[in-house]
């Protein structure tokens, strides 16, 4: 097929190899590929609204859960990641203009780093499951709270341990977001190893840099999403 | 590869007789093809494998109602066929079949592209759904599914049966029909060709733009509500189960958010197929050409707001459900505008009653049935009586078979000579569509008579006085079934035995008619000028090789 697009050289003459068969100009591929990817974030936001709207409803149903089971979560953890993840979109958002520039060895660094600030995130997102996990604070039928768990946040929260509720929807919501959260963390990361992979064959250009556009967009959304977990989970008053 | 494509598509009989079909050959150029038309011939096989399956389900399930004992097997096993005839039918043939088959193929053609904006994800889409068929084929083999097809909470948590494998296959699905509808959308916004404005598209690429629209903004809810579902059954959340503390009539509504508008996916593509078979056998312009385009978007955005309706009964709020019938009632307006305007269509056209627009007329017929039946149901006080009843299930079969079935059958007879190059044998065609005119009714109307009697859906069992139209029922099921074999048959045996089709045997106005039949691998050697819409004026008919030939002016 690639060589019937060849027999038509005559009609465009400069057809570069990374311009696929089909479009007739960089532009309109430029063009098509950005408002793709523009529509698969609408497709994202919306698979997350279903998360979110399930947070409202029992947010709303059950206030005093949310209110006494986010004492459980680590603010000053979730602050960290917050800050990890925002310095990673920074680095994001430099390699894409580096790309543009056409500064290879510093769009190859700043997805780099990237990648490192995604590795990262996730880490501190182990501790802190797996500090969960410690304390039995799992979710739906599983959760099982330590004595010393519970005594803790009856503390902070200043009310009696035999009046905490029941907590496992809050935990159930919890997983479900971050984990989701952190299955677009690892999408995220294969995507930018592939960019990364690309950039240091050099196939991108100023004329032709989408993947590494796409690849920014996306993990923009992905901290997008994350910065609205945050105070969702952890900054309850 | 073969490079040699040097047919002019003004005399597609000449040339090297390369196209699209024998570019290449093997399996593997089909397999890991980009050319959309390939892909679409996949989904067609695909779609066409699945409605034989899930109607083979329905003529089960027809034939156990035959005595209130059950002809053929037990209660729990009806359960478990009407599940499966539904969601393969939903999933696998009625929500793909459309877009993925006739789409794909005929879209880019219709926009003088030459190909979907994505090719990659379009391959990636079909084989998403193929992944998804083999999930439902494991139902099948593992234990299957008696929850029906909505997989409501809390049967669906507590139910046996491989609900896991089923909720995993619909997800999968759903992403394929995500990723169809990004690649139309962004075709249609970036692929057209230079002067071809919104209002020069034809009506099929309006349409089926409306679905992609729902398709993308709908089925991500439905991805997230399945996946919970498959997490609630795993490992317990309790967000939809009760016994844990969840809501299960929350449940229904992310389903409904993401299930109302998926008729809207599913009904739409058959409003794109009517109006072109409108144009195409009035060789007139579609009348009211701008509010039918308008009409299209406007029942995908009227659809994300009426989901409550399916939830009358399960104990929303009055004042939502108040809210949600009166917006129903909003949707048949734009419905309407269609209908009245495809009837317009023909009034002083040149009318042709060829195969294809057998099927057009009988879709006016029974969308017209299947859309003011809905009234009923959107009204609340009439639908406490008709809730879960046969009325129901007429209704959406009305909507579902009558219309989208006829009109995919329709928009296949019409391309089906330009897909394949063969002309199939009109007589049979016809004769295959009025069986399935007659079947379909003799099947579903009596299921309204039935329905406003108090017969239940679902049920295994009926009593004795409903006997009588249960078994009328089931002939026509037969009826039916009788004539999709005898259009499948003879659409097969025009492969092996078909007249050799002209370029444009019907006079289709739009653009892939413009190209050789079938098409070349790149669809159009030049990209055809841009003209009126439904211009149907420089096209004459040729009675030495059946064609109609389009009439230039210097």
């Amino acid at each position: 097929m690639e060589a019937s697009a060849n027999q038509h050289s005559e009609e465009h003459h400069d057809h570069p190899e990374w311009l696929a068969h089909h479009f007739e100009t960089p532009q309109q591929q430029f063009e098509a590929g950005k408002f793709g990817i523009w529509i698969f974030l609408v497709t994202e936001v919306l698979f997350f609204s279903g998360l979110f709207c399930a947070y409202a409803y029992y947010r709303t149903h059950h206030p005093d859960l949310f209110q006494y089971a986010h004492h459980f979560l680590s603010t000053k953890m979730g602050a960290i990641n917050t800050v990890v993840l925002i310095s990673s979109s920074f680095t994001m958002a430099t390699a894409v203009r580096m790309a543009q520039l056409e500064n290879r060895k510093w769009l190859i660094i700043n997805l780099a780093l990237t990648f490192v600030g995604a590795v990262g995130f996730l880490v501190i997102k182990g501790f802190e499951y797996a500090h969960k996990f410690h304390e039995g604070l799992y979710w739906g039928k599983a959760y099982n709270p330590s004595d010393e768990a519970l005594e803790t946040i009856a503390h902070a929260a200043n009310v009696p341990v035999d009046q905490l509720p029941d907590m496992h929807q809050f935990f159930s919501i919890y997983y479900c977001m971050t984990g989701l959260h952190g299955i677009h963390v690892v999408i995220g990361m294969a995507a930018i190893l592939w960019v990364l992979v690309r950039a240091v064959k050099g196939e991108f250009n100023r004329h032709y840099f989408t993947a590494v556009d796409a690849t920014g967009l996306y993990w923009h959304l992905v901290d997008l999403i994350w910065i609205f977990l945050f105070p969702l989970m952890y900054l309850i008053r | 590869m073969e490079t040699t494509i040097t047919a002019p598509q003004e005399a597609p009989q000449e040339g090297s007789g390369k196209n699209y079909l024998n570019q290449t050959k093997g399996i593997l150029s089909w397999m890991f093809t980009l050319d959309h038309k390939r892909i679409g011939v996949m989904y067609l096989v695909g779609v066409m494998i699945s409605l034989l399956l899930g109607g083979m389900f329905a003529l089960l399930v027809r034939l156990n109602l035959w005595s209130p004992e059950g002809l053929l097997f037990s209660n729990q096993t009806y359960n478990e066929f009407f599940t499966l005839h539904g969601a393969v039918m939903v999933f696998l043939f009625v929500i793909p079949g459309i877009p993925g088959a006739l789409g794909n193929f005929i879209l880019p053609l219709m926009l003088g592209a030459k190909d979907v904006a994505f090719p990659r994800i379009n391959l990636m889409s079909f084989w998403l759904w193929a992944i998804g068929l083999v999930f439902f084929m494991a139902v099948l083999m593992t234990g299957r599914i008696d929850t029906g097809w909505t997989f409501y909470t809390p049967y669906s948590v507590t139910s046996q049966g491989s609900v896991l494998w089923a909720t995993m296959g619909a997800f999968i699905l759903g992403f394929s029909s995500i990723f169809t509808g990004l690649n139309f959308i962004v075709t249609v916004h970036r692929m057209r060709p230079k002067g071809m404005g919104w209002f020069n598209m034809p009506l099929f690429v309006w349409a089926i733009y409306a679905t992609a629209i729902i398709q993308v903004m709908s089925t991500p809810v439905l991805g997230i509500t399945l996946l919970l579902l498959f997490v609630e059954r795993a490992a317990g959340l309790g967000i939809f189960d009760p016994a844990l503390g969840g809501d299960p009539v929350m449940f229904e509504h992310f389903f409904w958010f993401y299930s109302h508008p998926a008729v809207y996916i599913m009904i739409l593509p058959a409003m794109a197929v009517q109006s072109e078979l409108m144009a195409t056998f009035s060789r007139k312009k579609v009348f009211g050409y701008t509010l039918v385009a308008y009409s299209s978007i406007a029942i995908a955005a009227f659809g994300f707001l009426v989901w409550g309706h399916h939830m009358f009964v399960s104990g929303q709020s009055q004042w939502a459900g108040i809210v949600f019938s009166t917006l129903t009632f909003s949707i048949s307006i734009p419905s309407a505008i269609k209908v009245f305007n495809w009837l317009s269509t023909m009034y002083k056209g040149s009318v042709h009653l060829d195969t294809p627009m057998y099927y057009a007329l009988a879709f006016l017929w029974m969308f017209t049935i299947g859309g003011l039946t809905g009234m009923f149901l959107g009204t609340m006080g009439a639908d406490i009586h008709l809730h879960d009843t046969y009325f129901v299930v007429a209704h959406f079969h009305y909507v579902m078979v009558g219309s989208i079935m006829f009109a995919f059958f329709g928009g296949l007879h019409y391309w089906w000579p330009k897909m394949f190059g063969v002309m199939y044998n009109e007589l049979a065609g016809k004769v295959a569509a009025g069986f399935m005119f007659v079947g379909f009714n003799v099947t579903f109307f009596p299921q309204f008579v039935m329905g406003t009697r108090g017969m239940p859906r679902r049920y295994a069992t009926y009593l004795p006085e409903f006997q009588t139209m249960h078994q009328v029922s089931t002939v026509g099921a037969f009826i039916l079934g009788t004539g999709v074999a005898i259009a499948v048959i003879t659409l097969i045996y025009s492969l092996i035995n078909g007249r050799k089709a002209p370029q444009n045997p019907w006079g289709g106005s739009t653009m892939e008619w413009e190209t050789a039949t079938p098409p070349i691998t790149t669809n159009f050697i030049t990209t055809p000028k841009v003209k009126p819409i439904y211009d149907h004026s420089p096209l004459v008919y040729n009675e030495a090789t059946g064609n109609w030939d389009r009439i230039e002016e210097a």
